[in-house]
């Protein structure tokens, strides 16, 4: 027996919102950290105490986001064990060592060090303080690497294979699935998003500063840097988009697919809808608007390959589901002791369709037996809620140019010298400092939303990964996160807020506004 | 492939083992100063003190959970998708004092307000204890077997229920794990503190290691007179691959003490367990903290050792299906997986402890009330 739905289905919706609840707090890890660096590299070359000032002030409010990061990146890696218990059997031996190195490799060094990037100002020499802050940054960026090897694996499970008799997926090949595309097309992407949210984070501060009028040389150097660096970013994420992942394998083929809600294959090259409403029951897409070419060149990078749509994929979804069927009958007489030579044939020959015979298991438990009408349902199962997909991933999109509009802007008027006079700049990248979260967490649906029907592409699906809790156990633990999480949220932004508006005062150097002119140091402004 | 898979499993064995000692000796202090903290902090100074011995490093120490349930996973994954979910409510228990503990670092002293200070403090306390005793539950468990079996698809199925885990043995094993931890922590602040706070974590330690001493023989006499251990009868080639459902197991009182019998070496692991901490006693009462670090430290080794010794081959027994134990041979790995992790940690794992080693001398030193004043903005 396999759990039951509503197990499957809470313990997603925890691993769901544990994960969204993460990636708040990750991307400005990632960006900040980087950010931190570059100021501290200009201090350390230049030996100007501002930028000291400004290493330490974005690194105070760096240090607020990072404890939250470490929070709740616990319960990720526990969640694998404790709701997924399947899932790590039958991966656990692929999945598992990125993981591991994870922790090895990236994560030990950045957690290590960050207490001296806090603390160690006094007591080391500014390049050995220097080596620090890069290191802290250099680990969080690789740690990305291996969270994204493992989440790219995934999408593409490239070297492994399925073992008969230990029932589960064993490593094959690491250097495959280290240098699996998709994971390496994957990590670019993602760790650009997280340079461009530290960006818009200091951009959009520092404009708050300079609307006030307040600390005119921090703010506008603080502004100049993440300009920059935004641009930059922002320019990575996108042509660095990782579209060019969606080339490979069969569910990274449907979730492109679902994204441009292309029902039918085109004759390259495919057109790009800009607006329609997907419509899964009819299979197809209503008051559709395209503009030719686009789609080809964004997924295929060329204007001859064609975008297979979804109707083609699910015929040969189904082909795969029967081929697997008969990989699943051969596994049975496997498993059940008849090791003869033909059974074996029969199996390694089909055994990568394996996965898709599974899909079955939610109609009928043995597999072999399922009728047509059950075999047609499966197939219906193999593609994604298309109008989220399409939706999330045209917000994702739509933010995407509006920061960048942001960047360029940022940019172009601090190279000319007149960024701090243009008040709707700075009002527009004050307002605008949540939106690289909400393109993220967009992105994070399409990718692991546009996943299912599985956990691990054409291997394992979902409602079968789970433990075998109790319905009961996964409702108090919801429930405890959401309310431990919402607590904590408050908790963090009022920091962030306070701090953010307290500006680098808050340093308590003497240097700055609310230290001048009599206004007191502590007793009004409330900095502790 | 140098190394045989028989050999392979073995070195993971000895590895996770060595991941907890890590974490033991490190996070362990961390977990027992937040248990110690509103009792040893009675002033918001003094508990910024006590704080700061550890805000700059307690990061990096939790590290050591992490890459342990990391190793687990890649290593033992059929230990960490049963255990994990055996011990569901448990295992959130746990992270849920964990998730509110960074706060107590981070958040605790950048606003002034009482309440919001004491509210923190509390998430140190309980992000503290809470962990402490339940990895010492769950170690407990783990000694008299878990009921849980698995169908033929390898699914496990945990039997039990949570409040099972918390058996009268079970909770003798989260006291000795509290007692020794709070050990641990104190010895770490009469190193790291002075005056009051130095005098009172030096008590701390007087009652506590001797609570750890007491408690650790109970749970000793216990093994051997009152609990059954576990014993294999039959099972494939060690140097093979084979799951869980393949071999047959049966339950003895007294198994426990095998391996010390056949191999009486391994008597020094329950020696150190006990000498280490009287030796640590000894030495804070002497004000000799330093020393009594590394006698402590000898004593969470061997406390760990003593367990693992004790079970090898088991690492999960079932107590409901002896036969699908979950031992060094059959939960784990497959060899290509082990060698590369093999070859990941002896090439990082040396790198690790040089930088960590690093940080701790670069921070050495007292924190004082002074230093709290002097750095009142930026300190924890």
């Amino acid at each position: 027996m396999f759990p039951t739905e509503e197990v499957v289905n809470l313990s997603r919706l925890q691993f769901g919102l544990t994960a969204m609840y993460h990636f708040l707090f990750v991307p400005l890890t990632l960006g900040l950290g980087l950010l931190l660096a570059i100021m501290e590299s200009v201090y350390v070359m230049t030996g100007k105490e501002i930028y000291k000032d400004m290493t330490r002030f974005w690194g105070m409010l760096f240090g607020i986001n990072f404890a939250m990061g470490v929070a709740t990146g616990l319960p990720l890696e526990f969640q694998f064990g404790t709701n997924w218990a399947y899932y790590s059997h039958y991966v656990g031996d692929v999945f598992g060592v990125p993981l591991a190195l994870e922790g090895l490799i990236a994560f030990f060094l950045e957690a290590t060090l960050v207490g001296l990037f806090f603390f160690g100002w006094n007591r080391l020499t500014k390049v050995q303080h220097l080596t620090v802050t890069w290191l802290v940054a250099l680990g969080a960026n690789f740690s990305a690497l291996f969270i994204l090897v493992a989440n790219g694996w995934m999408q593409h499970p490239v070297g492994a294979e399925f073992n008969y008799e230990t029932m589960r997926m064993e490593l094959k090949s690491f250097t495959e699935v280290f240098f699996n595309p998709v994971a390496q097309v994957k990590f670019v992407h993602t760790v650009s998003a997280g340079y461009v949210t530290g960006a818009m984070f200091v951009l959009g501060i520092s404009a708050y500063y300079l609307l006030k009028g307040r600390d005119r040389a921090f703010a506008i150097r603080s502004f100049a840097v993440a300009a920059g660096f935004g641009l930059a970013s922002a320019l990575s994420v996108m042509v660095l988009g990782d579209e060019s992942g969606y080339e490979l394998g069969d569910v990274q083929k449907t979730k492109l697919a679902a994204i441009e809600a292309e029902w039918e294959t085109h004759k390259a090259p495919a057109a790009f809808t800009v607006f329609g409403l997907p419509n899964q029951e009819k299979q197809t897409t209503e008051y559709a608007i395209k503009v030719p070419y686009v789609l080809g060149l964004i997924a295929t990078r060329s204007v001859d390959k064609e975008v297979v749509g979804l109707k083609d994929l699910m015929a040969r979804h189904e082909q795969r589901i029967r081929r697997g069927m008969i990989a699943y009958e051969a596994l049975q007489k496997l498993r059940g002791g008849d090791e003869s030579q033909p059974v074996q044939d029969t199996f390694e020959l089909h055994k990568v369709d394996l996965g898709y015979a599974l899909l079955l298991k939610r109609y009928t438990p043995n597999v072999v037996d399922a009728t047509e009408a059950q075999i047609q349902q499966a197939v219906k199962d193999t593609i994604p809620h298309v109008a989220t997909l399409y939706w999330s991933f045209r917000v994702m999109v739509g933010i995407g140019f509006l920061m960048l509009f942001i960047f360029v802007a940022a940019f172009y008027f601090t190279a000319v010298r007149s960024a701090w006079n243009q008040r709707w700049l700075l009002r527009l990248a004050l307002y605008s400092i949540p939106l690289p979260w909400i393109a993220a967490e967009m992105g994070w649906i399409v990718a692991e939303y546009g996943r299912q029907p599985w956990t691990i592409a054409e291997v394992l699906p979902t409602f079968l990964s789970s433990s075998s809790l109790e319905a009961s156990n996964v409702y108090v633990s919801l429930a405890a996160f959401v309310v431990f999480y919402t607590a904590l949220l408050i908790a963090e932004l009022y920091l962030v807020f306070k701090y953010a508006r307290l500006g680098p005062s808050s340093l308590h150097t003497g240097r700055y506004h609310f230290e001048q002119r009599g206004r007191g140091t502590r007793s009004k402004e409330g900095a502790p | 492939m140098i190394l045989d898979y028989e050999t392979l499993k073995i070195i993971w064995w000895l590895f996770v083992g060595l991941l907890l000692i890590g974490f033991v000796l490190t996070a362990g202090f961390d977990l027992g100063i937040g248990t110690l903290l509103p009792f040893l902090g009675k002033k918001d100074e003094e508990r910024r003190v006590i704080i700061n011995t550890i805000g700059a490093t307690w990061e990096g120490n939790q590290v050591w959970l992490v890459l342990g349930a990391g190793a687990v996973f890649a290593a033992w994954p059929l230990i960490y998708a049963a255990a994990f979910s055996g011990f569901y409510a448990a295992m959130l228990l746990a992270l849920f004092a964990l998730v509110i503990r960074p706060g107590g670092f981070a958040y605790r002293s950048k606003l002034s307000d009482p309440r919001w200070r004491s509210l923190w403090d509390w998430a140190l306390f309980v992000g503290g204890v809470v962990p402490a005793l339940i990895f010492g539950v769950a170690f407990g468990n783990l000694l008299q077997g878990v009921p849980f079996h698995y169908d033929d698809t390898l699914r496990s199925f945990y039997t039990g229920s949570f409040f099972a885990l918390f058996n009268p043995f079970a909770l003798l094993a989260g006291i000795v794990s509290v007692a020794m931890l709070v050990m641990h922590g104190g010895i770490f602040l009469q190193i790291r503190t002075e005056g009051e706070i130095n005098a009172r974590a030096k008590r701390a330690v007087m009652i506590f290691s001797g609570l750890f001493v007491v408690a650790l023989a109970l749970a000793g006499l216990w093994v051997a007179f009152g609990i059954d251990g576990y014993r294999v009868i039959s099972m494939p080639d060690p140097n093979s691959s084979f799951t869980p459902l393949e071999k047959t197991v049966d339950k003895v009182t007294g198994a426990w003490l095998v391996n010390y019998r056949l191999y009486p070496w391994t008597v020094l692991a329950p020696v150190a367990g006990f000498a280490g901490a009287i030796i640590a006693w000894f030495l804070s009462q002497r004000n000799q903290a330093g020393s009594a670090f590394i006698a402590s430290s000898l004593s969470l080794t061997g406390v760990v050792l003593t367990t693992g010794f004790a079970m090898f081959p088991f690492m999960m027994p079932s107590s409901s299906h002896p036969g699908h134990s979950l031992t060094v041979w059959d939960g784990v790995s497959s060899h290509l997986t082990l060698s590369w992790m093999f070859w990941a940690t002896v090439v990082f794992l040396p790198v690790i402890i040089a930088y960590t080693s690093w940080v701790f001398r670069v921070l050495r030193g007292k924190v004082t009330v002074e230093d709290i004043r002097k750095d009142e903005h930026s300190a924890y």
